[in-house]
C-alpha cells in the first residue's frame, strides 16, 4: 500500500508538471493540443542529444544516477523545446487563429504530434534507451516502502516547479495578463494586456515545463518515442478532473491519476492500466465535466 | 504480371475498406464536425466483434460462436456503434475537443484489450484461422480474392449512395446546419446533441463495418493490424480529398494509401535491413505532413464539399441562366 502510495505521488508530479502546461494552452490558446505531450518526448531526447553529442560525462552525483551534465543538458532541452513549440506556433498555429474553428487547431495538434514522435523516432530509432547506465539501489525507507534517490529527487524538483509556476502566475504582471487571457481574453485585450505576449509566454512556460516532465521520466522509466503519445491520455485526464485552465486542479488532477493507476495495479492486471485515466476521463465528463476545482474557460 | 494482378486486388481491397472507414468519418468530421481521435479504436471494434461471432469454437476462448458471416459483420458494427454511443453521450453535450479526447482514449483502450484479454481476443497473437465467407465456393484462392473484391465494392457503394441519400435529405441538412453554427440550429427548435450523436454513432458502426469486411477477407485477427497510424492515415485520406465530400474522400484513399505503400517500397529498397524500422518513421512523418500542409494551403482538400444552395434557389438560376440571351 506505502509502495503504491509512493509510486502513485511520482507518477503524479511528472503528470502535474505536463499537465500545468496543458491546462495553459487549453485555457488561454483554447484548443486541446494534441502535440503537448509529444513535447515532453522532445525534451526527454533533445537532453539524451546534448549528453550524446558533446560527450558529457555522466558520473553520479551523491546518490543519484546522474550527474550536473543531465542537469546542465535539461536546461538545453528545455530551451530546444521552447523553441520548437514556438516555432509550431509560428508556422502553423498562429496562421490558424482567429480564421478558422478551433477545432481545426486541434487537427493540426493531431498531425503535429505524428509529426514529433516520428521525427524523434528517426533520428533516435525506436528502441528504449537510458540517460546512464549506472545502477541504483532502493532504498528501505520503511519495512515495505523502497524508494530510489532519483525518485526522491525527482518528486522535490517538481514540487519546485510546482510553486515557482504557481507564484509566477499569482505574483507577476505577467502571470496575471496570462490569468486575465485565461478568464477572458476579449476583456483583457481591452485592458491593454497584449494577446501576442501572453500566447507566446504560454509556450514558453508549457514547453519548458514539458520538457523538464520529459527529462524526469526518462530518469525514471525510460526514453521511448511513443513516451508522450502514452502519456497524453494521463495528461488530458488530469486536466479535464482539476477543470481546464485551472493550474493548481492541474496539479492535483495529476496527483490524484498517478495515484489511482498506482493503486488500481492492486485490484486490475498490470496491463490495464493505461486505461484507467481513460475511465477516469469518462466519469468526470459523465458527473462532473467542469472537473473538481471548475475551470477558467473549458467546462461548457 | 499475374503477380501483379494479384497485388493489385489485394491493393484494391484495402483501398476499398479504407474508403469505407473514411465515409464513416467524413459522416462524423464532413457533415457534421465531430472531431474523432480514435478512428482505429472503432474499426478495431468491428474487426474484433466480428471475429468473435463467426470463429471456429476453441476451449480456451469466451468466443468462437461460428455464425454466420453476416451476423457476424452486423454484430461487430453494432459493437463499435455501442462504443461510439458511450463516448457521444459522456462528450457531446460539452465542448468539441471532449469528443476528440475521449474518442483517443477510446483508440487506446481497445488497443490494451486486444493486447491483454487474452481469453477473448487471443492477446497478442491474435485470433486466427477465422472463416472466410464462401471460400470454399472457389477453386482457386485469386479467384475468391476477386469476388471479394467485388463484395467489398458493392458494399461500399450501397454506403456511398445511402450516405449520399441521408445528407442530402433533411437530416443531413441540419447536420451542415449544426456543424456551421449550433447556436442557430438549436432556435430553430433542432436538438444539435441528439443529432450530433446519431451521426456519430452512424458514423463509428460504418467503421465497424470495415472492421469486419477486413477480417473477413485475411482471415485472422491481431493487434498489430490496429497501431495508432491508421488513424491518421484515415484522417489524411479525408482531408486530402476533401472533407464534406464522399467523392473526394474516395479519391483522398487512393492519393493517401497510394503515396504509403509507394514510399514504403522505395524505403524498402533504400535503406539497409537494419534500419527499416527507424525509416519507416520517414512514411508517417509524410502522413503527418500531408495533413498539416493541406490544414494550411488548401484546407477544402483536393475536390472539397460543394456548394450547397437550396434546389429552389438552384432551379431558379439554372432558369436565370437559360432565358438569358446567347451573346
Amino acid at each position: 500500500m506505502l509502495q503504491a502510495l509512493a509510486d502513485g505521488l511520482l507518477t503524479g508530479a511528472i503528470y502535474a508538471l505536463g499537465a500545468i502546461g496543458l491546462t495553459l494552452t487549453m485555457g488561454i490558446l483554447r484548443f486541446a493540443n494534441f502535440a503537448h505531450a509529444e513535447m515532453m518526448t522532445w525534451g526527454a531526447y533533445m537532453a539524451l542529444g546534448v549528453l550524446t553529442v558533446f560527450g558529457l560525462p555522466t558520473a553520479p552525483l551523491g546518490p543519484l544516477t546522474f550527474g550536473w551534465p543531465l542537469l546542465l543538458a535539461t536546461v538545453v532541452a528545455c530551451a530546444l523545446t521552447v523553441a520548437l513549440a514556438l516555432l509550431i506556433d509560428w508556422l502553423v498555429f498562429r496562421r490558424m487563429r482567429d480564421r478558422v474553428g478551433h477545432l481545426t487547431l486541434v487537427f493540426a495538434s493531431f498531425g503535429i504530434a505524428l509529426l514529433i514522435r516520428n521525427v524523434v523516432h528517426l533520428i533516435f530509432g525506436g528502441r528504449a534507451t537510458y540517460y546512464t547506465t549506472e545502477l541504483q539501489i532502493a532504498v528501505r525507507v520503511l519495512p515495505d516502502l523502497r524508494i530510489m534517490p532519483d525518485q526522491v529527487f525527482t518528486l522535490s524538483l517538481a514540487v519546485v516547479l510546482v510553486i515557482a509556476v504557481h507564484q509566477f502566475l499569482q505574483r507577476t504582471p505577467l502571470g496575471l495578463s496570462m490569468r486575465a487571457v485565461s478568464e477572458n481574453p476579449s476583456l483583457a485585450v481591452i485592458n491593454g494586456v497584449s494577446l501576442a505576449r501572453v500566447v507566446r509566454w504560454t509556450w514558453i512556460v508549457g514547453g519548458a515545463l514539458a520538457a523538464v516532465a520529459g527529462v524526469l521520466y526518462g530518469v525514471t522509466v525510460q526514453l521511448r518515442p511513443e513516451l508522450g503519445f502514452h502519456l497524453l491520455l494521463p495528461l488530458f485526464a488530469a486536466v479535464i478532473l482539476g477543470g481546464v485552465g485551472n493550474v493548481v486542479g492541474a496539479v492535483v488532477g495529476g496527483v490524484l491519476i498517478g495515484l489511482i493507476e498506482s493503486f488500481s495495479v492492486l485490484v486490475i492486471p498490470p496491463g490495464y492500466k493505461l486505461a484507467i485515466p481513460f475511465l477516469v476521463l469518462l466519469v468526470v465528463l459523465y458527473l462532473k465535466p467542469t472537473g473538481l476545482f471548475g475551470g477558467t474557460s473549458g467546462g461548457r | 504480371m499475374l503477380g501483379l494482378a494479384v497485388y493489385l486486388v489485394f491493393f484494391l481491397i484495402v483501398v476499398t475498406i479504407y474508403a469505407i472507414m473514411v465515409m464513416g468519418l467524413n459522416l462524423q468530421w464532413g457533415f457534421t464536425g465531430l472531431f474523432n481521435a480514435g478512428v482505429v479504436g472503432f474499426y478495431a471494434i468491428g474487426a474484433y466483434g466480428t471475429a468473435i461471432l463467426i470463429g471456429p469454437d476453441r476451449a480456451a476462448l469466451i468466443g468462437g460462436f461460428e455464425m454466420p458471416f453476416v451476423v457476424g459483420l452486423l454484430g461487430g458494427a453494432i459493437a463499435a456503434g455501442a462504443a461510439g454511443l458511450v463516448v457521444g453521450l459522456a462528450t457531446l453535450r460539452l465542448r468539441e475537443e471532449y469528443l476528440a479526447i475521449a474518442t483517443f482514449g477510446i483508440g487506446i483502450t481497445i488497443q490494451l484489450v486486444a493486447l491483454n484479454f487474452d481469453a477473448l481476443t487471443g492477446g497478442a497473437n491474435g485470433l486466427i484461422g477465422l472463416p472466410r465467407p464462401y471460400f470454399d465456393r472457389f477453386a482457386v484462392s485469386n479467384a475468391y480474392n476477386l469476388a471479394y473484391l467485388v463484395g467489398v465494392i458493392l458494399i461500399a457503394g450501397v454506403i456511398y449512395f445511402a450516405l449520399e441519400r441521408a445528407v442530402q435529405s433533411p437530416w443531413g441538412r441540419i447536420l451542415r446546419a449544426i456543424r456551421e453554427d449550433v447556436t442557430a440550429a438549436r432556435s430553430l427548435g433542432k436538438n444539435p446533441t441528439l443529432i450530433r450523436l446519431q451521426a456519430f454513432v452512424l458514423g463509428s458502426a460504418i467503421m465497424g463495418l470495415a472492421g469486419g469486411l477486413y477480417v473477413g477477407f485475411i482471415g485472422f485477427v491481431s493487434p498489430i493490424d490496429f497501431l495508432p497510424i491508421l488513424t491518421f492515415q484515415i484522417w489524411a485520406m479525408l482531408i486530402v480529398g476533401g472533407s464534406g465530400n464522399n467523392r473526394g474522400a474516395i479519391l483522398g484513399v487512393l492519393v493517401v494509401w497510394g503515396i504509403w505503400t509507394a514510399s514504403g517500397y522505395f524505403i524498402g529498397q533504400i535503406v539497409p535491413p537494419g534500419y527499416q524500422s527507424q525509416a519507416g518513421s520517414i512514411q508517417a512523418i509524410l502522413i503527418g505532413l500531408v495533413i498539416v500542409m493541406t490544414l494550411l494551403l488548401r484546407p477544402r482538400g483536393l475536390i472539397g464539399e460543394e456548394e450547397s444552395v437550396s434546389s429552389h434557389a438552384r432551379k431558379q438560376a439554372q432558369q436565370a441562366y437559360k432565358k438569358k440571351p446567347a451573346p
